[in-house]
């Protein structure tokens, strides 16, 4: 096979005036974080013994878990079912993950009351847990994302570490230490792709059992006992959005060529998976016949509507549509719509529906919890840039194709 | 050809069967019963005899080290206008609602944790910090507890209260049943200090004796419920009423254990490891043959 493109490190000017606006929203978010570590969550956040759970979790973790999705997909589409044309996007998709996980972890830390404590599930096991289970399968997966980016890292700095003054007694051993990793990784790699394929489908659905336990607190309309299922399926239906999102955004920022057929292709497995994944929404409505809340005008009906139509069904619509996965405008719409969807049904399960027994106003985001919360995200941004400045992570076509004579046969030729 | 197709079968085969293996939420067995002492202790909260005088609360604090107002001001009953909730520093508060028959005599209600049988805590805790402990307690382990908070999400009283303004070991608050003094034989606090035993103390399967008798003997005064005998799964705090308990602030729930549907979707999820084993190895399967393939071509 040859590929006109190869992965390398993005060059130009890494300082645009969006990532100044991006350095200021974690700025923000940073004051509030000091904030937090000094006066307790509860300085920051509307939280209170009625609503212990706010947007931290609700969207920083839950949405962000679900929206992260684009790894585990992109690599069972490309090294399970060996879909090697996908290729060029399995780098900056398994990046995406990485972070999305990462962050998803640092907001649990920070939410957390005992944050200094947040080892202790490894050690201190509650197997009758879905929170316990969320944790150790997140933990595990971040790790195997992490395996699964270190050929990266070993491409990159392999023949290249060069510490200065006192530290470059480490170049040698760490040159070493690359080398061997990356030889183990070469005949290993398979097993951890397949593990994080694994570690996805069960604590993206355990995700969906957390709010089952709060029984009659979470609205009928989300309340479902298939929740665990539909939320492994729009999870599985956003993940290919996602990358496309992704690749579209990030070509037009560093000025790359679109790759516009790839994506076209990757949009037409969006179709059936996200009409699985309504199929089970409206069977679920039906079964429990939940459809007559929707007949009154209230905050849950108006939201499971929006959620539903604007959010699956137009964009399950558009997917079927060859016009729109050949135009990039109205790919990245729809891909946008469904984004949307999948997050506003992980914030409709987690705030919208939950209804505490006693609480006498309802929740509404802190200033200082929408500021670290905004900042996480732009400070995800922010990595996602500089690493694929850094990394080969972004495929591009190969530089001075005129010297195509003497170097395309590399790997022949030593 | 006849390889081509053999190949597809393979292909959609593994499809369907990740989908049944690994997807689908199977409600196999039901989790392990939690052990429960039969002589567990408990507490029959009698509603129609509490005259509000919230010493009760005030017994309480002072047992819990808590910063506690002096005991005359507990006598003022404008307090009752609003209802309160348990909070980090009350962990039981009396509430007061309009009267059944009697126009003159309102009907006072304790709230404090409900020490259920099988609690939603101890099951949510990603640490087990929660243990439902054989003399019917339901007690917090400060050593373990992260601050997570599903403990309050879990709980279908609405209980757990939480330290929001403490940066370093706020702590989860609620009722232990004055776990310390019934170790030394000792009644709890609030039962000890009742002037007019709308309180009592004893084994729960004798309070659910005497429960009965009274409603029996009285029909008048009671009406024929005794909430927390089944709600939830049972909960070692009980009470009786004369008017209907969702007058009365208290949640109207099944006689479904909190924990149940969620600890057996775990379980059957985790059986032995064996779904995720048969997903690994399916997945697995479906890389080998597609690489084959590959290969071949």
């Amino acid at each position: 096979m040859h590929h006109l493109t190869e992965p390398r490190p993005v060059e130009g000017k890494f300082l645009t005036p969006t990532v100044i606006a991006l350095i200021i929203i974690v700025l923000n978010g940073l004051v509030w974080l000091v904030i937090r570590f000094i006066f307790g969550i509860g300085a920051v956040a509307n939280l209170t013994d009625q609503y212990p759970w706010g947007i931290l979790k609700g969207v920083n973790v839950a949405a962000g878990v679900a929206l992260a999705a684009g790894g585990f997909t992109t690599a069972a589409l490309t090294h399970i079912f060996h879909k090697e044309y996908f290729h060029d996007i399995i780098r900056p998709a398994l990046l995406l993950s990485f972070l999305g996980y990462m962050f998803a972890g640092m907001s649990v830390v920070i939410d957390l009351g005992r944050f200094y404590q947040f080892w202790h599930p490894m050690v201190f096991w509650n197997g009758n847990s879905v929170l316990f289970e969320v944790a150790i399968c997140v933990m595990a997966y971040v790790t195997v994302l992490g395996i699964e980016f270190m050929p990266i890292v070993c491409e990159r700095f392999i023949g290249r570490v060069n510490l200065k003054g006192v530290l470059s007694i480490f170049n040698r051993p760490i040159d070493l230490l690359l080398r061997y990793s990356d030889r183990i990784l070469d005949k290993t790699l398979f097993f951890f792709i397949i593990t994080g394929v694994v570690l996805s489908c069960l604590h993206q659905s355990s995700l969906g059992a957390l709010m089952m336990l709060a029984g009659q607190k979470i609205h009928p309309l989300w309340q479902s006992p298939i929740s665990p299922l539909m939320f492994l399926l729009s999870a599985i239906a956003v993940g290919f959005p996602m990358v496309i999102m992704q690749t579209i955004i990030t070509e037009r920022s560093i000025n790359l060529k679109p790759s516009t057929y790839i994506l076209a292709n990757l949009g037409k497995y969006v179709g059936p998976l996200l009409g699985i994944y309504l199929a089970s929404k409206i069977g679920d409505l039906v079964i429990r016949e939940t459809f007559v809340y929707l007949t009154s005008f209230s905050v849950a009906s108006v939201m499971w509507t929006i959620e539903i139509l604007f959010g699956v069904i137009i964009p399950l619509r558009m997917f079927f549509w060859d016009k729109v996965l050949t135009s990039r405008p109205l790919l990245l719409t729809a891909s946008l719509l469904l984004i949307m969807g999948v997050f506003l049904n992980r914030f409709n399960v987690f705030i919208t529906a939950y209804k505490p027994l006693y609480a006498e106003t309802p929740y509404w985001p802190a200033l200082g919890e929408i500021s670290i919360s905004l900042g996480l995200v732009a400070l995800q941004i922010l990595l996602f840039r500089a690493f694929i400045f850094i990394f080969p992570v972004m495929s591009q076509p190969i530089k001075q194709l005129r010297t195509k004579t003497k170097y395309a046969i590399r790997g022949v030729i030593r | 050809m006849s390889s081509q197709s053999r190949r597809d079968f393979l292909k959609t085969a593994g499809l369907i069967g990740a989908g049944a293996v690994g997807l689908k939420p199977q409600k196999a067995q039901a989790a392990p019963k939690k052990v429960v002492a039969d002589d567990r202790m408990g507490v029959l909260i009698d509603t129609t005899m509490c005259i509000g005088c919230r010493r009760c609360e005030y017994a309480c604090k002072i047992t819990h080290d808590l910063p506690t107002e002096p005991e005359e001001s507990f006598d003022d009953r404008s307090g009752f206008k609003k209802m309160r909730r348990p909070d980090e520093s009350t962990l039981t508060v009396v509430n007061e609602y309009p009267p059944a028959h009697n126009p003159n005599l309102p009907t006072n209600v304790k709230v404090q944790c409900m020490h259920c049988d099988h609690p939603a805590c101890v099951s949510a805790c990603i640490v087990g910090a929660f243990s439902k402990e054989e003399n019917g307690s339901v007690i917090w382990n400060e050593s373990l507890c992260i601050g997570c908070r599903y403990c309050m999400v879990a709980c279908p009283f609405q209980i757990p209260a939480n330290e929001y303004y403490r940066a370093l070991q706020p702590e989860i608050r609620k009722c232990d049943f004055c776990f310390e003094r019934t170790k030394l034989g000792l009644v709890p606090a609030c039962v000890d200090i009742c002037p007019v035993e709308a309180l009592t103390y004893g084994k729960r399967f004798e309070l659910l004796k005497l429960a009965r008798r009274k409603i029996d003997s009285n029909g008048r005064r009671y009406i024929d419920h005794i909430y927390g005998q089944f709600e939830a799964g049972g909960t070692s705090w009980m009470y009786l009423a004369g008017q209907e308990f969702t007058n009365l602030g208290l949640p109207a729930l099944t006689s479904e254990p909190a924990p149940g549907a969620t600890e057996s979707l775990q379980h059957a999820i985790f059986a032995y490891f064996i779904p995720p084993a048969l997903l690994f190895s399916l997945l697995g399967g479906i890389m080998w043959i597609n690489r084959k393939t590959d290969e071949a071509e």
